[in-house]
């Protein structure tokens, strides 16, 4: 799905400087000299990351997406013009270009997450935030997207909340999971049923005392 | 050096050739999309697949292979037709089937290829994809759901033009070319993207549903925009111009034009002068007249007037030919005072190495370092431009530039922009300049001020020392923006010492516009021959011309290579070509010229200037002193170009330069008031 941008949005902010020029040397010194273009991607998330913490105080919506006027400071920094940028934006899927909820809920519905009834597990969510893929809730806490694979199959069927997998869902636990991340409340990442690294759901079936000595069976 | 066997046919090659390179050495073309022979190579459109042995045992594309010793080629198994069909369904996915509505028509290289590879009908029932058209600017029209994505206007953008605004925008299926942000194409080499497009995504604008590439007369001749001289083809139909695309010469423009060359012409058909006038003695306005009445009018006042008192001014646009029958008139009056360098620019013109851009465009190839003096190339000679930046990219090469400080499209050392920063310059670095190749180009922002004689007479002595001449390199080179300019100069168009306009009862204006007509006294006879009712033409009683479209003539470029101009259409009206008018009127003044056809006017020119007589040749001026000592008194550069977009009558006839103008200096301008 193409991404939404809009340039003459309203939320669209006329400047944007990074806050941490650290980081961004950081980030700089990384790569050799010459090919600072190199650095476009980590500056990206950079930029992303920072109006995520600076837009959970200010106005709604609160996740992390990346202006424009972003886009145009990081051409300026690793010194290429400013479409340079945009064609890296606007081809990975990680980088939002308008704003998106606090919690951005990726649901993989791709095959191994599908048998495991991620079906259902989209149901649940549609259901509980009353809004559906593709759409922002209106207190902009959630964003629903559907992905494809995230490479998690072993314990599918799971979603992606912001940076955290949350694995082994259910309709139930999902809504759950959505409830207390509303609330506030601390969730545990991973396995939501409580099962350790890719474990078989029956238990381990190889390196069996190793299991047992790390507690996990 | 490997050898390989193309379709049994053995070659060697150099190292590093593509095979579609190879194949094209022996005669074999390769079809493809996304690879040009002047961008760098993304092997994205699959079109080129061939079959190699020894290797995997699929398709390869051709284009990004390099050949190996003892390779086996195919390029036209069954497996690679079936390969190429292939890849044409795919493309033609989702191309919709606009063909009969599309201004690519009859020259597109999908429907072309799609007549050998494509099948006669879809396996597809799905809906296409459709993409929205983008708004980038007054010149290119874009119908972007023909877009196949090949890159290569972005390659153009960002390897000839230097501009890189255009990109490939998000990915799979929903890739698009696009600016993202709502911006137009700046460069002034963006109509080429028109010429590179191998669909009709990217149109001319001006051209859209005009007519179609089949029923165009195609007349092959030289552009007189600049002083480059690029070749051009002008398609015409029934007596109007429809377009004007580049030609290949690849020691001049290679297969690049620039905007204005491109795009102008529909100046060509605005304010046009198609009949004779002459002012009125009563009522000082203009009135139609014959050329009879006009011829006799003239010539009563040509030979009223004292030879002292009579001047002629040779406008940018002038062929030689009507330069040369206009000095012979002149001259039999005993008239000296003649100039072309009416741009002010003060130089000294008697030895033909002082005004030559002596290396040669395709020179800077070679070059090892340039310093740019009083010049923007960007705008005075567009091509220039795009092949130093070629040299640029490709060997990295130090530029330097002393004069005004704009955008070149590759970095450079700003060093001043006065008279100063250059006498620093090289009493700095003379004896000392490590280049082996150094060049300099020095535009005529250099000359407009009254040190030019001294400038170049410094310029001169420097060329030694500061390497830019040796026995086996000239690298001083000149940089002229009119077309006329060398021919003029050639020809002895011009006063070495120059003479006051003010104080002449009679002045001829061969197509001179672009100067202050009020150094032209109130009370003199002015005669304007030329084809637009431009600045020349509202002071001056007029006699109809032909433009650059509609004459056999020759123009020299600013290398000093005479090229063959050639007529696509007829003068309109009464307007007959300039040389004509200048023999007639000569009867008229009962001294009349020696030559009565235009052969016979060639070869009075070559038998006085041989060296005009050599047809597209880079000629060598042999190495003389040139300028005149003095005094220089510091003085700023200022480039003799505001805007590029209307330089010339033509241009500032056009429409489409009109909006060109709108869009790209009145919205800078306004961006700096907001400021």
């Amino acid at each position: 799905m193409k991404k939404p941008f809009d340039q003459h949005a309203d939320y669209q902010p006329a400047t944007f400087k990074f806050k941490s020029k650290k980081k961004v040397e950081d980030i700089l010194s990384r790569y050799p000299s010459g090919k600072e273009r190199s650095a476009i991607m980590p500056l990206l998330d950079l930029a992303q990351r920072q109006v995520a913490d600076e837009g959970a105080k200010a106005k709604k919506p609160y996740g992390g997406w990346i202006p424009r006027a972003a886009m145009d400071e990081i051409a300026t920094i690793v010194g290429q013009p400013p479409i340079k940028v945009y064609e890296v934006a606007t081809f990975y899927s990680m980088y939002n270009l308008a704003p998106v909820g606090k919690y951005l809920v990726q649901l993989c519905t791709t095959t191994p997450c599908w048998l495991c009834g991620s079906a259902q597990v989209v149901e649940a969510v549609e259901k509980f935030l009353k809004i559906h893929v593709g759409e922002t809730t209106k207190d902009g806490l959630f964003t629903l997207v559907e992905v494809e694979c995230l490479g998690a199959c072993v314990n599918a069927p799971m979603i992606q909340v912001n940076d955290d997998y949350y694995e082994d869902l259910t309709a139930e636990s999902v809504v759950q999971l959505l409830k207390d991340l509303k609330d506030g409340k601390k969730v545990s990442v991973g396995s939501q049923t409580g099962r350790k690294g890719s474990m078989a759901l029956s238990g381990p079936t190889t390196l069996e005392d190793q299991a047992k000595k790390s507690g996990v069976a | 050096m490997p050898k390989l066997k193309i379709d049994e046919v053995e070659i060697e090659v150099a190292p590093g050739t593509s095979i579609l390179q190879a194949a094209e050495e022996i005669g074999i073309e390769i079809p493809r999309f996304c690879y040009h022979d002047r961008l760098s190579v993304p092997a994205n459109c699959r079109m080129c697949l061939v079959e190699v042995t020894p290797g995997p045992p699929k398709p390869q594309a051709s284009c990004a292979l390099a050949c190996a010793e003892g390779m086996e080629v195919k390029t036209n198994s069954d497996m690679i037709k079936k390969a190429r069909k292939g890849v044409m369904e795919m493309l033609l996915i989702n191309h919709p089937l606009d063909c009969p509505i599309c201004d690519q028509g009859g020259e597109c290289d999908l429907q072309d290829q799609a007549m050998a590879y494509g099948f006669d009908r879809s396996r597809y029932h799905e809906n296409k994809r459709a993409v929205p058209n983008k708004e980038i600017g007054p010149l290119i029209k874009t119908i972007m759901t023909r877009c196949i994505q090949c890159t290569r206007c972005v390659r153009f953008g960002e390897e000839i033009a230097g501009m890189t605004e255009l990109g490939l925008l998000h990915r799979g299926e929903d890739v698009e070319i696009d600016t993202l942000i709502e911006k137009s194409i700046t460069t002034e080499l963006s109509g080429n993207m028109i010429d590179i497009c191998p669909v009709g995504a990217l149109t001319s604008k001006p051209y859209a549903f005009k007519a179609r590439s089949w029923e165009l007369t195609k007349t092959e001749t030289v552009d007189v925009h600049d002083a480059v001289g690029s070749n051009i083809r002008v398609d015409s139909r029934g007596g109007e111009v429809l377009r004007v695309l580049p030609r290949l010469h690849e020691e001049i423009n290679e297969e690049w034009i620039h905007d204005k060359t491109r795009f102008a012409y529909d100046g060509l058909g605005r304010s046009r002068l198609d009949r004779p006038w002459v002012r009125d003695e009563d009522t000082k306005k203009l009135r139609e007249a014959s050329w009879e009445e006009a011829f006799t009018v003239i010539a009563s006042k040509l030979k009223e007037a004292k030879p002292e008192n009579v001047a002629a001014l040779a406008g940018d646009l002038c062929d030689l030919e009507s330069m040369v029958a206009l000095k012979d008139l002149m001259n039999g009056f005993g008239v000296e005072d003649l100039e072309c360098r009416i741009d002010g620019a003060q130089f000294d013109a008697s030895e033909r190495c002082g005004y030559l851009f002596n290396s040669g465009i395709a020179g800077i190839e070679d070059a090892d370092a340039i310093l740019l003096v009083g010049t923007n190339p960007r705008w005075e000679a567009a091509l220039v431009n795009a092949r130093i930046r070629k040299k640029w990219r490709r060997d990295g090469i130090p530029v330097a530039v002393i004069g005004e400080q704009v955008d070149l499209t590759y970095p450079y050392e700003y060093l001043g922009n006065d008279t100063k920063a250059l006498e620093d310059l090289i009493k700095k670095y003379a004896k000392k300049v490590k280049a082996k190749k150094p060049m300099v180009i020095v535009g005529m922002g250099a000359f407009q001020n009254n040190n030019g004689f001294a400038i170049h007479e410094m310029l001169y002595k420097a060329c030694k020392d500061m390497g830019w001449v040796s026995d086996e390199w000239n690298g001083f080179n000149v940089l002229h923006n009119a077309a006329s300019r060398v021919g003029a100069l050639d020809i002895g168009f011009y006063s070495q010492d120059g003479f006051d306009l003010s104080k002449k009862s009679f002045v001829y204006l061969l197509g001179a516009d672009d100067f202050s007509m009020s150094q032209v006294a109130k009370k003199a006879f002015v005669v304007y021959q030329g084809h637009h009712g431009d600045a020349g033409a509202h002071r001056a009683d007029i006699l109809p011309g032909a433009a650059y479209t509609e004459k056999n003539a020759l123009y020299v470029n600013t290398e000093g290579r005479v090229q063959n101009g050639r007529r696509a259409v007829h003068p309109p009206g009464e307007a007959r070509e300039d040389w004509k008018i200048l023999r007639a009127l000569s009867g008229y003044c009962a001294k009349p010229l020696s030559y009565d056809t235009q052969h016979d006017l060639r070869m009075r020119i070559v038998d006085e200037w041989e060296f005009l007589g050599d047809l597209d040749v880079l000629p060598k001026a042999e190495w003389k002193a040139f300028g005149e000592k003095g005094k220089i008194t510091k003085t700023v550069f200022k480039n003799p170009i505001e805007n590029f977009y209307m330089t010339n009558s033509i241009s500032r006839a056009s429409v489409t330069m009109q909006k060109c103008t709108e869009s790209f200096f009145n919205q800078a301008s306004f961006a700096e008031a907001a400021e």
